[in-house]
């Protein structure tokens, strides 16, 4: 009687997170990939796959697509591990961790103009180099400010999962590796960073799947010279006002993230040959 | 000097501080080759700040680190010819056993056919030769602890640190370890230095044991020695049980405690010297109460299976622990009788080097 209670009020738990997943993650997804299906003028139809497919066009911004977002991903894991180690290493971690999260609680938007300020002809970062001696240069719709914000904005979401992970690891396994005779960089790509690979596929996931679909900041920051996926999907439900189309790129995009999420996700353990037979 | 007396290691005043906390005061400590050594104390006592020094985890403050005739105070810990068998194991997970043991092989470039080879051989060593291919976490406790000694001992070290390795073990364990562990040193005759504040391990396994408190080493010596003459209060606690009792040393190999004269083994100290009595509960043989050196009341006992552990009062209200084979009736007065040679006579605040000194002046008389 009681345990049959206990059931059911743990089931009533499960219907707000239920009823979410349904309403605002099912649901679209099955509209996008309905709608996928019909052309501009409402008739059924696998056009806009084989538009998709044969066109260089849509080709070229999904390598675009693909090509930008694995620079955003590369430039943010470079500066984000080795952020994340030093903040280890630091007396109040916690507060650190807080001054880094803490650009998340502004909206993009905003961040995105502050930097269109820092980087126009008269903004400090080239007030800077006029100073140094080598500006004022176009900063403001170029690639390299892009991906430089881009990253900026995604870092965050990089040095958590990474500094989880450095964090567990027992100290002892490094000195275990120097007492073996491991100098610090064997410790470091033998020990440290195989066991840290969790955290970095989980923030390669957190950067890598949002950063294929931005949009704002091509445009913004990027001066709609890089033309993505996002800012076709963009395109094509706010000016061309081709539903289909548009959808038919969302379709496209969610796989290449399922893909990705399968690359990067936890998989069984790998069977392995051990050095002796 | 002859060169074989030369001592693996020695510690030279080796001093450490975190800040105004002193972890350890002035350690002096010499390891001749092929010996088991133990270091035991309560938990913070300095003992694995001692193994960490050596293996080159933590920079001594003062003092020097010796190894082998060398300096090594500036040696990187990769660079040092000690390995470490740690307490919580730390065998990689990413590793499988097999892996784990021939890591420090494959760092030093070793011939693959080689590596197979020595890894084979020192899992053979701590029977688990069939176990290189399983992961770590499909092996037992029990399992690990000795992957870890395999992976420490591949690397055939001049020196084998153990910090606390069995204390994660179950008692059966545990016991079946310590005979293995002494097996392994003596075959191998590699300087063991183990790391343990269980007095019962550092009783049964070790050469030499290194007694250490609040982060001084209070007396080194064999077991029987540091059993049978502990230098201290400290020591006598915590090595065994022991009756510890106020006394007056009245002159040499006569000594006064719960106003009674007796005859002991004793001498050096200066007359009328206030001293602390050691009598060990296992000295002590229960005789009817007009017999006994001493008379107490037994106030309770317990059976521990091969003895009984009698607790009783003497008339200052001095507790008595005796072990006993026979029962006693809780309530009654008993007679107490030990040898003169059971009594140990302690002075209060000794250092080791005078009591060794006093010791070697009187023994031979």
């Amino acid at each position: 009687m009681q345990r049959k209670q206990r059931l059911t009020r743990s089931t009533a738990y499960f219907i707000p997170y239920t009823l979410w997943i349904l309403l605002f993650v099912i649901a679209p997804v099955l509209l996008l990939i309905y709608q996928s299906f019909f052309n501009i003028d409402g008739q059924f139809t696998f056009a806009n796959y084989q538009t998709y497919f044969a066109s260089s066009t849509y080709l070229m911004m999904t390598v675009n697509s693909v090509w930008y977002a694995f620079l955003i991903t590369l430039a943010t894991l470079l500066i984000s591990y080795p952020t994340a180690y030093l903040l280890n290493e630091t007396k109040h971690p916690q507060l650190w961790l807080l001054l880094i999260i803490m650009p998340t609680w502004i909206n993009l938007l905003l961040k995105a103009y502050a930097f269109i300020g820092i980087f126009s002809q008269a903004g400090i970062a080239n007030q800077f180099l006029s100073f140094i001696g080598i500006g004022p240069k176009q900063l403001l719709f170029t690639n390299f400010s892009f991906i430089f914000v881009a990253a900026y904005i995604q870092i965050p979401f990089m040095v958590l999962p990474i500094y989880n992970s450095i964090s567990e690891l027992k100290p002892s396994y490094i000195n275990a590796s120097r007492d073996l005779g491991a100098t610090n960089w064997q410790t470091f790509s033998r020990v440290i960073f195989p066991l840290t690979l969790p955290g970095v596929k989980a923030g390669i996931q957190a950067v890598f799947i949002p950063s294929l679909s931005l949009f704002m900041l091509t445009r913004l920051i990027g001066g709609n010279k890089v033309i993505t996926l996002g800012t076709a999907i963009e395109e094509h439900f706010l000016t061309t006002m081709n539903w289909g189309m548009g959808s038919t790129i969302g379709v496209v995009l969610i796989v290449a993230m399922v893909i990705i999420m399968w690359l990067t996700g936890g998989r069984k353990p790998r069977s392995r040959k051990g050095l002796t037979k | 000097m002859a060169v074989n007396t030369q001592p693996i290691i020695r510690l030279t005043n080796v001093c450490k501080s975190y800040g105004d906390h002193q972890i350890l005061k002035n350690i002096n400590l010499e390891l001749e080759a092929g010996k088991f050594y133990t270091l035991l104390g309560p938990s913070g006592c300095g003992k694995t700040t001692i193994l960490r020094t050596i293996a080159g985890f933590t920079d001594a403050t003062a003092g020097q680190v010796m190894f082998d005739g060398q300096v090594i105070n500036d040696l990187p810990a990769n660079q040092r010819q000690v390995n470490t068998v740690f307490q919580d194991y730390a065998l990689f997970p990413h590793l499988n056993v097999a892996e784990n043991v021939g890591f420090g092989l494959k760092l030093h470039k070793v011939a693959k056919a080689e590596i197979d080879q020595r890894v084979q051989q020192a899992l053979a060593l701590v029977q688990l030769a069939d176990f290189g291919d399983r992961e770590i976490s499909e092996i037992s406790g029990g399992q690990q602890q000795r992957v870890a000694i395999a992976r420490a001992l591949v690397m055939q070290p001049k020196v084998l640190l153990l910090d606390e390795p069995l204390s994660a073990l179950d008692a059966k364990l545990r016991k079946d370890m310590q005979y293995e562990l002494r097996d392994l040193q003596q075959r191998l005759g590699i300087t063991f230095l183990f790391v343990t504040h269980d007095q019962e391990e550092a009783l049964a396994m070790s050469d030499e044991i290194f007694v250490m408190n609040n982060g001084e080493i209070l007396q080194g010596g064999t077991p029987v020695d540091i059993y049978d003459e502990p230098i201290n209060h400290f020591v006598a606690n915590f090595i065994g049980e022991s009756n510890i009792i106020p006394g007056n040393m009245l002159q040499d190999y006569e000594v006064e405690f719960v106003g009674k004269r007796f005859e002991c083994a004793d001498a050096g100290m200066r007359p009328n010297e206030a001293v602390e009595i050691v009598l060990r509960p296992e000295d002590l043989d229960i005789v009817a109460a007009d017999q006994g050196k001493l008379v107490v009341t037994v106030d309770s006992q317990l059976f521990r299976g091969n003895y009984f552990e009698i607790v009783a009062y003497d008339n200052d209200h001095n507790e008595w622990l005796v072990h006993s084979t026979n029962p006693a009736d809780e309530g009654t007065p008993i007679g107490l009788t030990f040898d003169p040679q059971d009594i140990h006579v302690m002075r209060l605040h000794e250092s080791e080097a005078a009591f060794d000194a006093r010791l070697e002046r009187y023994e031979d008389d």
